[in-house]
């Protein structure tokens, strides 16, 4: 079915950003443009996910070029909730921003920025043609390497040339795979791929051409071997952009790889294996990074890379059960690892250190505060009922029919890990009282002195975003009918290729 | 003609993959512009390389009677090089501030240990 709505939350992001570039130095409407384009943009995705949800996938054609030549968009349930998913995380960002980043910042164009940051995701969730994914992915990276650096401090540049020089790899390697692919296939829609793919002869080409993609998507995704750039850049930039990237950016490469893995190279045995055996390091790695960590953001960043092994490994183990938890934990971990980025940045605003070892004593003093920080952390280990625990079920049951007992073991090792790390965290920053004998100068409460508008700016994109995590643990059985039918889309991408060829092919 | 490709891109890739495990910051930039390269190359010879008959159809023609050159790989090449452009143009203007702030060209000294950001 063609329809016109699938476009939208690409293009409200662009007139938000070319609108916003039209009040270069008025700083107070560029704030308020933004938060309504956000707004415009989750009413336009709430809408696409209705349709979706009620009346199946739609595509639209670009220029009206028939599907195999011309550039196909494709909103199947999975498109459109992660573009949903963004909407929100993106809402909860820019409503942040607003206290959350210095106006000086501003003036050098965050907000257009961050708002072409926006639209490149969104294309990049609903496009179904292979090259036009990649420009999107140079969309989002170039945007992302803009907020990298504004600002221009000396580790946030240091940072930013890591992030640079991986993605940058990280795109020619995903360049490199779509050239060999059009080269043994002729086509580049990603539902015309399946179908050449799943009929060619010659598996070992196949497999090969596939590494291209697991190499390029495991760097943007921060997978086993290729994730040393996330942790020593996410902890530079302000807060706001942190949780963009940590709650968005990796999980687009998450997003893709689910994408090409189910509908173009279906894993066979070398791919599972080689997914979980990954999968297992990225858990294992990331876990050992978190342990040892002492600021706030870098423990974050390393959970993000553990984090993003469970969802490696339940696409590694593709059986429906294994993929609707990895999908669930895609969908709690977007708006969980946003918003806990967003609360590190809140704990520098209280104190103005993000040190474990020199916080101390939040409980004390913002109670109701802490309370709320302490909904969206416990979701994050995953305490039932909170969102972070439904999936593992899921994860741990895939892993005991298929006999994955080492990826069972070390998810096991990786909740556990998450467990230790925050309540660790919870310990130093929240109960300890706060140590100031060591004979440094009190720490500065940049929060009291605000205006209680201000305030509330802060509080509430995290109050909002902890509101919806509360959701898809209390109400995960509305969350697991959506995953398990995207699940079930997966195994049989066969209603895909007919929405995006079949419909076309008759006149 | 096509054998010359295939070393020539084996080439790029090898160097701009050497280049890249360098320490030095312009060695850094110079490895991922060959690799682009590399990666364009390898689309233009993929997608099949068709001497002196260019994408353009009679128009009095109705049928396709010869085989004519793959416009598609010539288009994805363009945007490629585009935003490799751009890519690079960046990147250039990026390493020129690391080399103005941390006075070295050597990636090992990117290592300012800064706990306290906003």
């Amino acid at each position: 079915m063609t329809d016109n709505t699938l476009i939208f939350p690409v293009l409200v992001h662009l007139f938000t950003a070319i609108v916003t570039l039209f009040f270069w130095r008025k700083t107070v409407s560029q704030r308020v443009i933004s938060i309504m384009g956000s707004v415009v943009a989750m009413g336009v995705s709430i809408e696409l996910f209705a349709k979706v949800w009620t009346g199946g996938i739609l595509t639209l054609q670009a220029a009206g070029w028939d599907a195999p030549f011309g550039i196909s968009f494709v909103a199947d349930v999975f498109s459109s909730s992660m573009v949903l998913l963004t909407s929100f995380s993106g809402f909860a960002v820019s409503l942040y921003s607003a206290t959350g980043v210095a106006r000086g910042r501003m003036l050098y164009g965050y907000f257009p920025i961050f708002h072409f940051l926006l639209m490149g995701l969104n294309g990049a969730f609903l496009t179904g043609d292979i090259f036009n994914l990649y420009v999107w992915f140079e969309v989002i990276i170039i945007a992302s390497f803009v907020l990298m650096t504004l600002g221009g401090r000396k580790a946030q540049i240091e940072g930013s040339v890591k992030y640079m020089a991986m993605n940058i790899l990280a795109s020619t390697f995903f360049l490199t795979g779509i050239g060999i692919l059009y080269g043994i296939t002729g086509t580049l829609n990603m539902a015309d791929l399946s179908l050449k793919i799943g009929a060619l002869e010659n598996r070992k080409l196949v497999d090969i051409t596939a590494i291209f993609f697991v190499i390029g998507f495991g760097i943007k995704s921060a997978v086993f071997p290729l994730y040393f750039w996330l942790p020593s850049s996410y902890h530079t930039p302000p807060s706001a952009v942190a949780a963009v990237f940590g709650g968005l950016l990796t999980k687009v490469g998450i997003y893709a790889l689910f994408r090409i893995f189910t509908l173009i190279f279906i894993p066979d045995d070398f791919l599972s294996t080689l997914l979980i055996v990954l999968a297992i390091f990225t858990i294992l790695t990331g876990t050992f990074g978190a342990v040892i960590k002492n600021n706030i953001r870098r423990v974050f960043s390393y959970l993000i890379v553990c984090h993003i092994g469970f969802m490696i490994g339940g696409l590694g183990m593709y059986s429906e059960i294994a993929l609707t938890g990895a999908l669930f934990y895609l969908f709690h971990d977007i708006l969980v690892k946003t918003n806990s980025f967003l609360i590190a940045g809140l704990i520098r605003k209280l104190r103005g250190t993000m040190n474990m070892d020199k916080l101390g004593g939040l409980y004390a003093e913002y109670p109701l505060l802490s309370l709320l920080m302490a909904i969206v952390l416990f979701s994050l280990v995953g305490i039932p009922p909170l969102s972070g625990f439904w999936p593992k079920i899921y994860l741990f049951e895939a892993g005991f029919m298929d006999h994955h007992y080492l990826l069972i073991g070390a998810i096991i090792i990786g909740s556990f890990a998450t467990l230790y790390v925050i309540t660790n965290l919870w310990a130093k920053v929240f109960w300890k009282d706060q140590t100031t004998a060591t004979g440094e100068e009190l720490l500065t409460d940049d929060f009291k002195p605000m205006t209680r508008f201000r305030k509330a700016l802060l509080v509430t994109p995290i109050a909002f975003l902890a509101a919806i995590t509360l959701y898809i643990g209390l109400g995960a059985e509305n969350i697991t009918l959506v995953v398990q039918h995207i699940a079930r889309e997966m195994k049989d991408p066969s209603p895909y290729v007919e929405a995006v060829l079949g419909t076309n092919v008759s006149p | 003609m096509e054998i010359v490709l295939v070393l020539l891109i084996g080439i790029l890739y090898a160097s701009g993959i050497f280049m890249l495990l360098r320490r030095s910051m312009v060695k850094l930039l110079i490895g991922l512009t060959l690799l682009g390269n590399g990666a364009n190359l390898l689309i233009f010879l993929l997608g099949g390389i068709t001497k002196g008959k260019p994408p353009v159809i009679d128009t009095a023609a109705k049928l396709f009677t010869d085989v004519y050159a793959d416009p598609v790989p010539q288009a994805l090449i363009l945007t490629a090089i585009v935003i490799s452009f751009g890519l690079q143009a960046f990147a250039i203007v990026l390493l020129k501030r690391v080399y103005v702030l941390v006075n070295s060209d050597d990636l090992d000294d990117l290592n300012t240990p800064e706990e306290e950001d906003i």
